[in-house]
């Protein structure tokens, strides 16, 4: 609701107004006529006519400004279309500073856009200089209701209660109480789920599933993208090796989903052995080759972002470094954990392999990890 | 036949045999692994040695020792390869003009020759990779899917899926492969220039690395059908650009909308 003053005093045309005849409720009378901070009479404000209010050549400009506008907008998609049917949408166009794009997705979205903005332009620029130009003052009313509406309110609530005989039919009233106690149920047997998700986690709490990786004593460590079994020898110092565990791809297949490449990624980096200053337990390198989870401890992003002079492996998405030189520790960023370290050894074939599980659950904290 | 047949079973011929088939062994990976560095045979001359040790010692020594051992102000190059020697000199990494988190590209300082004796005279020192072939850099038969898939599993994490390149710590950054040729990005994989890791030809094989440098010559080439590529940096720079681009622009439209008309 709102009352439209004009500077004089008089009322203005207010076509907001609930009551829609422009009547004032008497209630609105009783209130005082300036309620708290903000409200400016309008005689206040003062009126300083527009060139075009006075000056009929400058008011003919203004009315040529808004029919160009508009006019422009007319030309804008008629040009659309042209650019639509005319140019090939494989064809390439240098503009300066965006450089080489596509010349038709360009030329579209330059006309369409200036044709919808040609039309808002020029309504603006005709409101501004032709439409009638008054101050006007835009009373605030208090929010509550009435006591005449309150005093409603309340009996319709009274009156449905008797007509619908909630107090009266107890055995109604009383089933309905408890079908809508039950009605929850299905959504809490649902997270039952959580147990089982799959035939082959079926069992596992989720707390298990979080905490246990496809990683297992004698697994052979293949490299991810091409699934080959690495030898210790291809990894040359200063280098960098995405990877996973061997039968990731059957588990993949077997699971319908990717949690159990989530879990399993690793990376492998290989400093010279006097460079390692800490790990997570003895012996858990293979000369000089560690194994990090690829799986940030702060909320999970995949990182392999490894800069092999520092040692640092750092998180893009929110910059925690874990120095993986001294135990895979947390020396920046929001991280709360180290990198958890897979202990690797050889087979007898020659190829990496994990001498055991990860010790710790990888990747982020969760609920029953504390 | 009949006498040839039971001469074959002769014991010397098997003895003989084996030996021939040693000797072609040997002889098929001696040449293959010569055939490996084309300027191997260009490496290993003497002249070229010592005018690259000249060279040397003028423009690298001050940082890396007068026998390239290394100091506090750079790291050893005995071992690197003549891979890193043109990766590093080509591209005007090195020498660097001041010490600093990064070494960023800018001309060359020698011409090409001065770089292959340079690059002789470090591969001299110690083995390390040799500078690729033609034959090596020749992606043509390469799988692009496949180099995109191993692109962003091994290099999208520092120069980002589209290759724009991104920030490191401490100042230090992955550079745009925008400008980068084959012969640079194998070299970079191979040799793992400043704190990029080395990508070793056991774990990311010879097809595996053309793959890639197909993939990225593939985004090299790509045009940008939606407008301004914003350093291809993805959601985050486009979030930016709208944020403070397209806010300021609605806040002028505002003020004019809002401004009285004289």
């Amino acid at each position: 609701m709102s009352d439209l003053t004009t500077r004089d005093g008089a009322s203005a045309p207010d076509h907001g107004h609930g009551h829609g005849n422009g009547d004032v409720p008497a209630d609105d009378l009783a209130r005082p006529l300036y309620e708290g901070p903000g409200a400016l009479p309008a005689a206040d404000i003062p009126h300083r006519p527009r060139r075009s209010d006075f000056d009929p050549k400058a008011a003919r400009r203004a009315e040529r400004q808004v029919a160009g506008l508009f006019l422009l907008s007319m030309l804008m998609v008629v040009l659309f279309v042209v650019a639509y049917i005319a140019i090939d949408p494989q064809a390439d166009i240098y503009i300066p500073v965006f450089g080489e794009i596509g010349y038709m997705n360009f030329a579209l979205g330059l006309t369409f856009g200036l044709g919808v903005f040609c039309i808002g332009a020029g309504a603006i620029q005709w409101a501004k200089k032709l439409m009638p130009d008054v101050e006007v003052v835009q009373e605030r009313h208090s929010l509550a209701s009435t006591p005449h509406e309150d005093v409603e309110t309340a009996e319709q609530y009274e009156r449905g209660k008797e007509e619908s005989g909630f107090a009266q039919y107890k055995v109604i009233r009383r089933t309905l109480i408890a079908a809508l106690a039950l009605f929850p149920i299905p959504l809490v047997v649902m997270l039952r789920d959580l147990w089982t998700p799959t035939d082959s986690a079926a069992g596992l709490s989720p707390a298990e599933q979080l905490s246990t990786t496809a990683w297992v004593e004698g697994m052979p460590i293949v490299t991810d993208g091409t699934y080959v079994k690495i030898r210790p020898e291809d990894i040359p110092v200063g280098g960098l090796v995405s990877a996973l565990p061997e039968d990731i791809e059957e588990i993949q297949k077997a699971e319908h989903n990717l949690n159990a490449r989530g879990k399993a990624a690793i990376i492998l980096v290989r400093m010279e052995p006097d460079e390692i200053r800490a790990q997570q337990g003895d012996g858990w390198d293979y000369q000089g080759i560690l194994a990090y989870s690829k799986i940030c401890t702060h909320v999970g992003c995949p990182i392999a972002l490894y800069e092999h002079r520092t040692h640092h492996l750092l998180c893009p998405c929110h910059q925690s470094t874990f120095d993986l030189a001294d135990a895979g520790n947390v020396i920046f960023g929001p991280a709360a954990r180290r990198m958890p370290q897979l202990p690797i050894g050889v087979n007898e074939e020659g190829f990496l392999v994990a001498k055991a599980p990860f010790a710790e659950p990888i990747g982020p904290s969760f609920w029953e990890r504390g | 036949m009949k006498g040839l047949a039971a001469r074959r079973r002769n014991p010397i011929v098997a003895s003989m045999l084996l030996l021939v088939a040693l000797l072609g062994v040997g002889g098929v990976y001696a040449v293959a692994t010569s055939a490996a560095p084309a300027e191997a045979v260009a490496t290993g001359d003497q002249t070229a040695i010592d005018e690259g040790k000249r060279l040397y010692l003028e423009g690298c020594s001050s940082c890396h020792g007068l026998n390239a051992q290394g100091t506090s102000n750079g790291p050893t190059l005995i071992g690197v390869g003549a891979a890193a020697v043109h990766f590093q000199v080509s591209t005007g990494r090195m020498p660097m003009a001041a010490p600093g988190a990064q070494a960023p590209t800018k001309p060359a300082d020698y011409t090409e020759d001065e770089v292959a004796q340079m690059a002789a005279y470090i591969a001299s020192l110690g083995p390390g990779p040799a500078i690729p072939t033609a034959e090596q850099l020749d992606y043509s038969d390469a799988d692009i899917a496949e180099g995109g898939v191993l692109f962003r599993i091994n290099c999208a994490q520092c120069h980002q899926a589209a290759g724009g390149g991104g920030a490191l710590t401490d100042g230090k950054y992955a550079p745009s492969l925008m400008e980068a040729t084959p012969q640079e990005i194998y070299e970079a994989m191979l040799t793992g220039p400043q704190n990029m890791p080395v990508f070793g030809d056991g774990t990311l094989q010879v097809e595996d690395k053309q793959a890639i440098i197909a993939y990225v010559m593939d985004l090299q080439q790509a045009p940008n059908p939606g407008g301004l590529s914003l350093g291809r940096l993805g959601p985050v720079s486009e979030g930016l650009f709208l944020w403070a681009g397209a806010m300021a622009a609605f806040v002028g439209l505002a003020v004019w909308i809002g401004i009285k008309a004289r």
